[in-house]
């Protein structure tokens, strides 16, 4: 009988009855064919890996991550409880150890969601892999975390709320901002003052292949969480990196993928993007389920793959090996960086613009943080989206510290109702989610 | 009248059954080397004295081919499998003579690589050069085009006795269970044939010109000339035919457990709307898992007459089966025992029974009385932690869209319907303790599963 070396996990909800819009990339069929694939190859059958029903998130997972303007349910819909859903559910019998690792493969997606959510960007809500996070956090106890997103899009909403966490590692590899949506995801962002070294950006040139992405994996990825040591390893595994993917410009392959996990061994993936939904997503995803798995997938190969096509220029190798020993100095001097960006600051403001492509939102940021060496500090957040909302927003972090934590209740008990149409406190520390908006 | 007629490894069953009911019931014992006999004996035997013309059809279950597939028992059949990309195809393999060849079709029924003739021809040599006379094709993805399959059949041509196409076995994706279930086919097709043969000289032979059925695992039949084509559909009908007994006298609407109590075994299914809920892959037979369709069923090793034992302190019942219960003569003491021993049976040897439940009450330290009430209740309660953990498996069966998570209802039994085992001698004794397991659930002592926090929340 066939059996997984690792007993593995499946969620799988293809949300065959929702999209954004009839013709968007992010619709109905996109998981149809990774479905036949893989009930056609009869991974299901095999003895160790698991499918789960999906749950549910409740609104207190949802609000312990994010500032929902004007309010949750604005924001999420059914299917964004059930992906969001699906990811908690697979971390679940992570950690009650049913199984050893475990693959959401749900849509819709969550990369792109910041913190504040006014809207829909980059096709998504509300961001599935931290409310799951911060879920099993908060039931389980987990400290430390990292996060490698390797869609082909920057995951700058991950990095949003993650930005002043020095307890969760991020770490993104995508095709360089310069040349994709969001834009962002440079070798100098670094995570916040409080945080430096805690974000990781690996930003690659188009055109890079299987060595390329592997190399950075071996060589940048694999080293910086030897040395943080996660307790969990989350991949926020988009598949947009793909050679035939339509909205992108990179070159990797299923077999490019399948390694990309044996290597990283995730204890849960998350489908992210990944929109080459009849040539590439059937393929990559039943590799990525067999590399799980600890099974043989040297025969999963898209009908048209052909590594020599594919392969990447001696250019693009060099500026590959060049980002990650860059990567590698910044993560070995991550305290003195750190130390520069507080200096002796004790609030360090910030201000942001931020587009929300998908449903053509402007917001602007005003961030105040609390420079803390004890924690990740007090955060108020004053958000403005145009003709929308104005909104105020606390968070106080898990771990906070309790000078931290006070300045985080004295912003939320002081704030002028009168100017926000709400204002908002995640206390992480006391797990309480509240609001308060003059009354009309 | 309709003839009924099961034929089984060691005995035949034949019944002739008319609007009154059961007419006649006789038992041959089956002699497998020549199977025409034995059918045209009980045929013979059940239609003494009746006017054939009175008789309109004959309805046919057999356990032959599963006997050879759980036995091990089939001939050496040759498979040839066309992968293209994906799981390594050998992982699949049936037996020695198993080809993998050229060829591939995607998901969406394209071409992604050619099969190759010349090889083919070369595997076609080999098989022949092997003596092997049935022969399974298998490509994957073939539901969505069967080009492949057709291609390598037209290949094949006459040069074997017969030849299985995976597309013509089932519509669903999977290509594991539809090389296992193709295998299958080709495995038990000669005794199948020998059956089939058996019955149609035997009917013309008796001059009875019918419309013939055959019984398949989902509860519902077929043709039985189609059965020629598809003999792994004869397995395992016997639960289905049982549970399909039920539907008559199920509630019609709401969900019903139907819990058959027999002497060994207690088989359980779940009717919805007086459906019956399908396995969602296929049947399991021995280590195959194919497409054959059939109705989610459990079977699990208590009944009336399972062995009770008292094991360090602790009652066990089952699974074995030594024989009836006491108070029938038996020689060890069983779970009817105890109901007769309580009061809610009669016409059984008491005396024998307390007997036999004393030696287990000395055991437990407590009374005769209270070691039958014990075993009763410990009987009981496995069979409803059993049928339990079936709603709750078959609730967890995922779904891919919205609607059907968010509005999908999860399925509990408002109904129980207990069917008596056939208990030798007493039909009385499996009714009561029909009565007595009715009484139980209605005492509100069913495990009701837990509902998700999230199911009670309005969203919106
Ligand atoms: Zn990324
Ligand atoms: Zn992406
Ligand atoms: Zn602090």
């Amino acid at each position: 009988m066939l059996r997984a070396r690792n007993k593995t996990g499946l969620v799988f909800f293809p949300a065959f009855d929702w999209a954004i819009s009839p013709t968007h990339p992010e619709r109905e069929e996109r998981l149809l064919y990774t479905q036949d694939q893989v009930f056609e190859e009869g991974i299901l059958d095999i003895e160790g890996i698991i499918e789960y029903k999906p749950d549910l998130v409740t609104k207190k997972d949802v609000q312990r991550v994010h500032f929902c303007v004007p309010d949750l349910w604005a924001v999420m819909t059914e299917s964004h409880f059930i992906s969001a859903g699906g990811a908690k559910t697979i971390a679940m019998a992570v950690m009650e150890k049913q199984v050893d690792c475990g693959f959401a493969l749900v849509r819709p997606p969550g990369h792109h969601a910041g913190r504040v959510v006014h809207g829909a960007r980059g096709f998504c809500n509300v961001n599935i892999e931290a409310i799951m996070i911060e879920y099993i956090r908060k039931a389980f106890g987990v400290d430390r975390v990292a996060i490698v997103d390797t869609d082909c899009h920057h995951g700058d909403g991950t990095q949003d709320i993650y930005w002043h966490d020095p307890d969760t590692l991020f770490i993104s590899i995508h095709q360089d901002g310069r040349t994709l949506y969001p834009g962002t995801g440079f070798l100098s962002e670094m995570g916040g003052p409080n945080a430096v070294g805690a974000t990781v950006n690996i930003p690659l040139p188009p055109n890079t292949s299987e060595e390329g992405i592997l190399h950075v994996i071996r060589e940048a990825v694999l080293p910086i969480l030897e040395d943080f040591k996660p307790e969990i390893i989350v991949n926020s595994a988009g598949q947009d990196n793909h050679y035939s993917d339509p909205i992108t410009n990179m070159n990797f392959s299923a077999q490019g993928y399948a390694e990309l996990t044996s290597l990283l061994r995730p204890h849960i993936a998350v489908l992210e993007g990944g929109y080459a939904i009849e040539g590439a997503l059937p393929y990559v995803n039943a590799g990525i389920i067999l590399a799980m798995a600890g099974m043989d997938y040297s025969h999963l190969k898209e009908p048209d793959y052909n590594p020599e096509r594919i392969r990447q220029s001696p250019e693009v190798t060099r500026w590959v090996k060049r980002s990650c020993e860059k990567v590698l100095e910044n993560w070995y001097q991550r305290r003195q960086l750190g130390e520069l960006a507080r200096g002796d600051a004790r609030l360090i403001q910030r201000d942001r613009k931020i587009y929300y492509d998908t449903d053509n939102i402007y917001e602007r940021q005003h961030e105040t943080l609390r420079v803390c060496e004890d924690c990740g500090g007090a955060l108020l957040i004053d958000s403005a989206a145009q003709d929308r909302k104005h909104i105020l927003a606390v968070h106080i972090p898990r771990k906070a510290c309790q000078h931290c934590h006070d300045q985080g209740l004295a912003w939320y008990e002081e704030a002028d109702l009168e100017v926000y149409d709400k204002v908002y406190l995640q206390d992480r520390a006391a797990d309480v989610m509240k609001e308060k908006a003059r009354s009309a | 009248m309709i003839i009924g007629l099961d034929v089984g490894g060691t005995h035949t069953d034949v019944v002739l059954l008319g609007k009154e009911g059961l007419v006649r019931q006789i038992k041959v014992s089956t002699n497998p080397s020549d199977l025409f006999a034995t059918v045209l004996n009980g045929l013979e035997k059940i239609t003494e004295d009746v006017d054939p013309g009175r008789i309109q059809r004959a309805v046919l279950s057999t356990t032959l081919a599963t006997n050879r597939i759980v036995q091990q028992r089939m001939p050496e059949v040759g498979m040839i499998i066309s992968a293209g990309p994906g799981m390594d195809p050998e992982l699949f393999r049936t037996g020695p003579h198993y080809h993998v060849v050229k060829g591939g079709i995607d998901h969406r029924g394209r071409e992604i690589a050619a099969i190759d003739a010349d090889e083919i021809h070369k595997v076609v040599d080999v098989l022949e050069k092997k003596g092997i006379r049935y022969v399974g094709v298998v490509s994957k993805f073939s539901v969505r085009n069967p080009a492949h399959e057709l291609a390598i059949a037209e290949i094949l041509g006459k040069r074997f006795e017969k030849v299985f196409l995976g597309h013509r076995i089932s519509g669903a994706l999977n290509f594991p269970r539809r090389i296992a279930t193709t295998f299958l086919n080709a495995s038990v097709y000669p005794i199948h044939k020998d059956f089939f043969e058996a019955v149609v000289k035997s009917l013309a032979q008796k001059g009875l010109k019918l419309p013939i059925r055959i019984l398949k695992p989902d509860g519902g039949n077929m043709r039985f000339a189609s059965s020629i084509d598809y003999p792994a559909q004869t397995v395992l009908s016997g639960p289905a035919a049982s549970v399909m007994g039920s539907v008559a006298f199920a509630p019609q609407s709401d969900t019903c457990m139907v819990m058959d109590i027999g002497g060994t075994t207690t088989d359980m299914a779940m009717l919805v709307n007086g459906v019956p809920v399908l396995d969602p892959a296929g049947i399991k037979i021995g280590e195959h898992k194919t497409l054959i369709r059939s109705l989610d069923t459990i079977s699990i090793g208590i009944g009336g007459d399972s062995v009770v034992r008292v094991v360090d302190g602790k009652i066990h019942i089952g699974p074995d089966r030594m024989g009836v219960a006491m108070a029938y003569g038996g020689p060890v003491p069983t779970p009817t025992d105890a109901i007769f021993i309580l009061g809610i049976g009669e016409g059984g040897d008491l005396e024998k029974a307390r007997a036999g439940m004393k030696a287990l009450a000395d055991e437990l330290q407590v009374d005769v009385q209270t070691a039958a009430q014990q075993v009763f209740d410990q009987a009981c309660q496995t069979i409803l932690n059993e049928a339990g953990a079936m709603v709750e498996r078959i609730n967890a069966k995922p779904v891919y869209t919205v609607h059907e998570l968010w509005e999908g209802s999860r399925l509990q039994p408002r109904h129980y319907m207990v069917l008596g085992g056939p208990a030798p001698g007493s039909p009385r004794v499996s009714r009561v303790w029909a009565t007595a397991r009715w009484k139980w659930c209605r005492a509100g002592r069913w495990p009701t599963p837990s509902v998700p926090a999230w199911r009670g929340q309005r969203v919106r």
